[in-house]
């Protein structure tokens, strides 16, 4: 039986299963940071920089709003199982980087649960499983008092 | 350039009605468009610029749509334009149409908008595309255009209060207004309790308040003022035409992206791209929000059409829900929002949609909307957001 954890985009992320980071780039010139990576123009009018570095996000954020999936998503979504079951997306805010990052919730989060302005943390979590193992992604997950971090 | 020195006059206007024909979205062009030509009583011989906005599902004819709609009606050798600015196409070829008038290099031009939609959720084109954000927010997220619509209500609900009631009355609101148009898909005026009974597609937005996805097509004919006094003494025209982009960084979370611009090492700009929209059509034609009598905006949910109402100025952000509350927004209120029923009643036809939102405007000026007639109407302005960056707003003015 495979096992093997692949990404589901190559470059994105990594995938420290504890610690896992998402990976954006920073113009070197202005630094503007960008998420998905800009890795050959700068999007800033006043910058004609063309060199990036690779720069991680920050791993926590607030939650600046929520929704749901209630019905399963057209393809290129694959869906997790036969039946569709609701799960709940998350924009998060990040401090540091002053911008929104859209990204899945775990499935056993209850949206009852969720609440604007709440902390978040990322992980890495399945996002379906094909023939050569699990397929990975980052999701939000929330910072839940319990865990006393 | 602002006030009366760039405007053109609208001579005619035409629809085909919104619904799920399933026929060939030429069809519907070539409707809208003769219907447009009788209402200016023009021939179309005498066109001599064909600007189409373009759809992306109907294969090749789909993306030159000027040429195909002008083949359709009968080559004239007239000049043509095809456009394409997703759900902002339409002001895309209202604009190309109307720079040619203003620099002379036509008198009288058509513009068109048509389109046949797929069932149910929009959504990319097939095969693996890795590098395409509007292909992988689906992969990665399953993040559907309601999702987006999701985020945008419950961030309202949390941050200034609204309620899903709010969100319903919205509903209940246009589509008593989309009852009363004969271009409108839904002929429906749905109930409160019918509205908040209906499916959660994307918490806290419910099936009835997501706009569906149609076929349809409108069709504008505009001319130079010149042109236009030779036929008639009060032509209602086009003040402006603003198809602004974003400044960046752009700190709203458009779809399709996975984020926002950063703003930490450069500041967000004084005014967020959606602010922008209105703010740019207003400064062109010497106008402002306390002008106009009407708004058309693009309500892709019902929750939205609140987010517009603060973005063109016709409140201080947040209070939009009172303004609703209020009937201020309501057909015999002080400037009703989306009386042709809105994208509620009509469903998208992406590139005929802002075209629409003007052919409504043009019979809500010349008193010609009945059973949904605001009053008195001497001005109204339309707003709409195109994918990737398409600002789309127009004010429309009676003389
Ligand atoms: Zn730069």
């Amino acid at each position: 039986m495979a096992t093997a954890r692949r990404p589901a985009v190559a470059g994105w992320f990594t995938m420290d299963e504890e610690q896992p980071q998402l990976l954006g780039s920073r113009c070197t010139a202005c630094g503007a940071v960008f998420f998905p990576k800009q890795e050959s123009f700068c999007h800033n009018p006043a910058c004609a920089g063309g060199d990036f570095e690779e720069a991680p996000l920050s791993r926590r954020g607030r939650l600046w709003s929520y929704t749901t999936n209630h019905y399963q998503p057209p393809p290129p979504y694959v869906p997790r199982g036969d039946a569709h079951r609701p799960f709940a997306i998350a924009a998060v805010e990040l401090e540091a980087e002053k911008m929104v990052v859209l990204g899945q919730v775990p499935e056993q989060v209850k949206l009852e649960s969720l609440r604007t302005g709440m902390e978040m943390e990322l992980i890495l979590d399945t996002l379906f499983e094909d023939d050569e193992g699990e397929v990975v992604v980052w999701k939000w997950n929330p910072v839940s008092e319990a865990d006393g971090r | 350039m602002a006030g009366a020195a760039g405007e053109v006059a609208v001579l005619g206007v035409g629809m085909h009605p919104w619904g799920k024909w399933g026929r060939n979205f030429i069809e519907y062009g070539v409707h809208a468009a003769r219907n447009a030509l009788a209402d200016a009583d023009l021939d179309w011989r005498e066109v001599q610029f064909v600007a189409g906005g373009e759809t992306i599902r109907n294969g090749y004819p789909g993306f030159v749509a000027g040429a195909a709609i002008a083949q359709a009606l009968g080559f004239n050798g007239a000049q043509v334009g095809s456009a394409y600015g997703a759900c902002a196409a339409g002001t895309q070829a209202i604009a190309t149409a109307r720079a040619h008038i203003l620099a002379g290099l036509c008198d009288v031009a058509l513009v068109v908008g048509a389109d046949t939609t797929p069932k149910g959720f929009f959504a990319p084109t097939g095969g693996e595309r890795q590098q395409d954000p509007d292909w992988l927010r689906f992969r990665l997220l399953g993040a559907t255009n309601p999702v987006y619509f999701g985020l945008y209500a419950r961030r309202r609900m949390d941050l200034y209060g609204d309620t899903e009631e709010d969100f319903a009355r919205i509903k209940v609101k246009n589509s008593q207004c989309g009852a009363q148009n004969p271009n409108a898909r839904y002929p429906k005026a749905f109930g409160l309790d019918e509205v908040l009974a209906s499916p959660v597609v994307s918490d806290p937005l419910r099936l009835l308040q997501i706009c569906a996805t149609s076929d349809g097509g409108a069709a504008l004919v505009l001319s130079s003022m010149e042109f236009a006094r030779r036929r008639t003494a009060k032509p209602v025209t086009l003040a402006a035409v603003s198809t602004v982009t974003p400044q960046f960084p752009n700190t709203h979370l458009e779809m399709p992206n996975f984020a926002t611009d950063s703003a930490a090492a450069q500041r967000a700009p004084a005014l967020s791209f959606r602010d922008s929209i209105a703010r740019s059509a207003y400064e062109q034609a010497g106008l402002g929000p306390e002008d106009m009598d009407l708004a058309e905006v693009y309500d892709l949910s019902s929750a939205m059409e609140l987010d517009w109402c603060e973005a063109i100025g016709l409140c201080e952000p947040g209070e939009a829900a009172r303004l609703l509350r209020d009937g201020d927004i309501s057909l015999g209120g002080r400037i009703p929002v989306n009386p042709s029923g809105g994208l509620g009643a009509f469903g998208e036809a992406i590139p005929a949609q802002a075209i629409a939102q003007v052919c409504e405007l043009v019979w809500q000026l010349r008193g010609e909307a009945r059973g949904r007639q605001v009053e008195g109407a001497r001005s109204g302005v339309t707003a709409n957001l195109g994918l990737f960056g398409h600002g789309s707003s127009v004010v429309v003015r009676a003389h």
